[in-house]
């Protein structure tokens, strides 16, 4: 047990709680965009295997490892954002405008 | 300020990105704006992390070149995807995660434990988490895939001795989990952790049925986000503890809100292999009473003369894309005064608030669109509730009938209308396999057929009375 460790799980702690209370104010009405907006979020690993990717003097086989979480996680940020986007847009108040054959 | 305190302060910026993120879905206004904070942050974060001291410059530039192809296969992904195809996006979305995160524990295990013992026992019990959670998601993720895509069946896949061999192998993964934070520290052992959490991920999901893919997916998407997490304990970095923690909440949450739509606990989901036990259909009457068929004619003059009409739209609904038809139906019906909205069940869809999304392409505007208990007082004050392919969440059944298997569950209470009308492809029972009260109360009449063709039929009929 060190500090940093206890420093690292208070935050977790407290980020678990500001969550529960941000993501309770979510209205059912999107929770399919909530659900693929917080998949673009943990996209986020793409932090961690850029480090495992970027550390000097490794492995081939790590390199090559680590590169498929790059890819991996890479195109969970981009694909997550973007179809969140997506759906978000079609979310329209009564006067809202039509567009047909939009489909792609 | 040092190079590193400037990376904190840009992770730091990110967190508060994705928190904005998701506050602004709160209302569907701001949402959007808002997934463009999120992004933002991301992109800050990434950009961030390049600056890192302990990173090598010369290895950046396969990692670019992975980023480059990688980037636009997400964005045509997310491009191409139909709407009905949404839980199957989030489903890989999700396995694509948590695999990642995997990869990463192994490739760091890797590289800080060089020797046995050496690992902190808090940074090992991170890894082995990251890697077991992880894996347990992309593994079950893809066979969630799979079962929406209608790769393999919806049904679940049940044999002897299942839940034995599956507890069986998780307790293994554990103690082989156990034997590594004890010191043990080689690749292969972890490399087996993540294999066998994989079969584990595959075995978990395959005996969960079609019907209860919302909670599958929403389980996994909090797997994911406390891989994530984890994955952050394992590389110090708090900008990935708070991110994955969210996600983590997020994922729970909705688990909960899906299970209690259900009526169900989510051991009895994940463990009661729905639709396979309860199938047993001989103590189902087929019906007492008769149903009574019409036409859409009759239909249209019962609408036409409604005060307030409450469609209520099933995954049927979408399964014959009727969407489109019944949004001019219901702007038929407005331009001649009538009150229309729509009552959306929970677990409408196959995934949490699917059915929003399919109505919301198809232009119904979102204050049309009502949740369960914000419209169940007002289905007495109803003249005509329209069902269009839903069955188990309509059925009264769940209410006053404490032996049927979905007793206990939140219905529509559509019967309440004065007038029910059920659109319906044939007298078949629904997912659950039970029989349905409604469609044989005396106040509820049925037009059988193909769910967009009956509507089409029934704008043509309703412009001509």
């Amino acid at each position: 047990m060190t500090t940093s460790f206890l420093i690292e799980l208070t935050v977790l702690i407290l980020a678990a709680f500001l969550g529960f209370e941000v993501i309770s104010k979510v209205p059912t009405l999107l929770h399919t965009p909530l659900m693929s907006g917080t998949n673009a979020i943990h996209g986020i690993v793409i932090v961690g295997a850029i480090i495992v990717a970027g550390l000097p003097d490794q492995d081939t086989w790590i390199r090559v490892v680590s590169l498929a979480a790059v890819a991996l996680a890479t195109g969970n940020v981009v694909g997550g954002f973007v179809v969140t986007d997506r759906m978000l847009e079609m979310f329209k108040r009564r006067p809202g405008e039509r567009k047909e054959g939009e489909r792609s | 300020m040092s190079r590193t305190d400037g990376i904190t302060v840009a992770y730091l910026v990110t967190i508060i990105c994705f928190i904005l993120a998701l506050r602004f879905l709160s209302s569907p206004a701001h949402a959007r704006k808002g997934n463009w904070i999120g992004a933002f942050g991301m992109a800050v974060a990434i950009v961030a992390t390049f600056f890192l001291p302990q990173l090598d410059s010369s290895t950046f530039w396969p990692i670019f070149v992975v980023m480059a192809v990688a980037a636009p296969v997400g964005a045509y992904a997310a491009r191409a995807v139909k709407m009905t195809a949404m839980p199957q996006m989030v489903a890989l979305f999700n396995g694509v995660g948590g695999g990642a995160a995997a990869l990463i524990a192994l490739a760091d295990f890797h590289n800080t434990a060089p020797e046995p013992g050496l690992l902190d026992v808090n940074v090992s019990i991170s890894t082995v988490f990251s890697g077991l959670v992880g894996s347990v998601s992309f593994a079950g993720s893809m066979i969630a895939f799979a079962k929406l895509q209608e790769w393999i069946g919806g049904r679940p896949i049940v044999y002897p001795g299942q839940k034995l061999g599956n507890a069986a192998l998780l307790g293994a993964l554990v103690a082989l989990a156990v034997v590594i934070v004890a010191g043990v520290q080689e690749d292969a052992l972890l490399i087996g952790l993540i294999a066998g959490a994989a079969a584990f991920g595959v075995l978990f999901v395959l005996p969960i049925g079609g019907a209860d893919m919302p909670v599958v997916i929403a389980l996994l998407n909090a797997f994911t986000g406390l891989a994530a997490s984890a994955t952050g304990f394992v590389l110090h970095q708090t900008v990935l503890i708070v991110s994955g923690m969210l996600v983590g909440a997020s994922g729970t949450l909705l688990t909960l809100l899906m299970a209690r739509a259900m009526g169900r606990s989510v051991a009895n989901v994940l463990f009661g292999a729905f639709g396979q036990l309860q199938v047993s259909p001989e103590a189902q009457v087929a019906g007492d009473g008769a149903v009574r068929p019409t036409t859409p004619e009759d239909v249209a003059v019962m609408l036409a003369y409604a005060k307030r009409v409450i469609i209520v739209p099933g995954y049927g609904l979408a399964v014959a894309q009727a969407q489109h038809a019944v949004r001019e139906l219901a702007e038929e019906l407005e331009k001649r005064g009538v009150d229309v909205r729509f009552a959306i069940h929970p677990v409408a869809g196959r995934m949490p608030g699917h059915m929003n999304v399919l109505l919301a392409e198809a232009n119904v505007p979102y204050d049309q669109l009502y949740e369960m208990d914000a419209i169940n007082p007002d289905f007495d004050q109803t003249d005509v509730a329209l069902v269009i392919g839903a069955n188990d969440v309509v059925n009264p059944a769940a209410r006053n009938q404490p032996g049927s298997p979905i007793y206990g569950m939140p219905i529509l209470n559509v019967d309440h209308a004065r007038n029910v009308v059920v659109l319906k492809r044939s007298m078949a029972p629904g997912f659950a396999g039970i029989d349905n009260p409604l469609f044989t109360d005396p106040k509820t009449v049925m037009l059988f057929g193909d769910a967009k063709d009956s509507v089409e039929k029934l704008i043509a009929a309703l412009k001509r009375v």
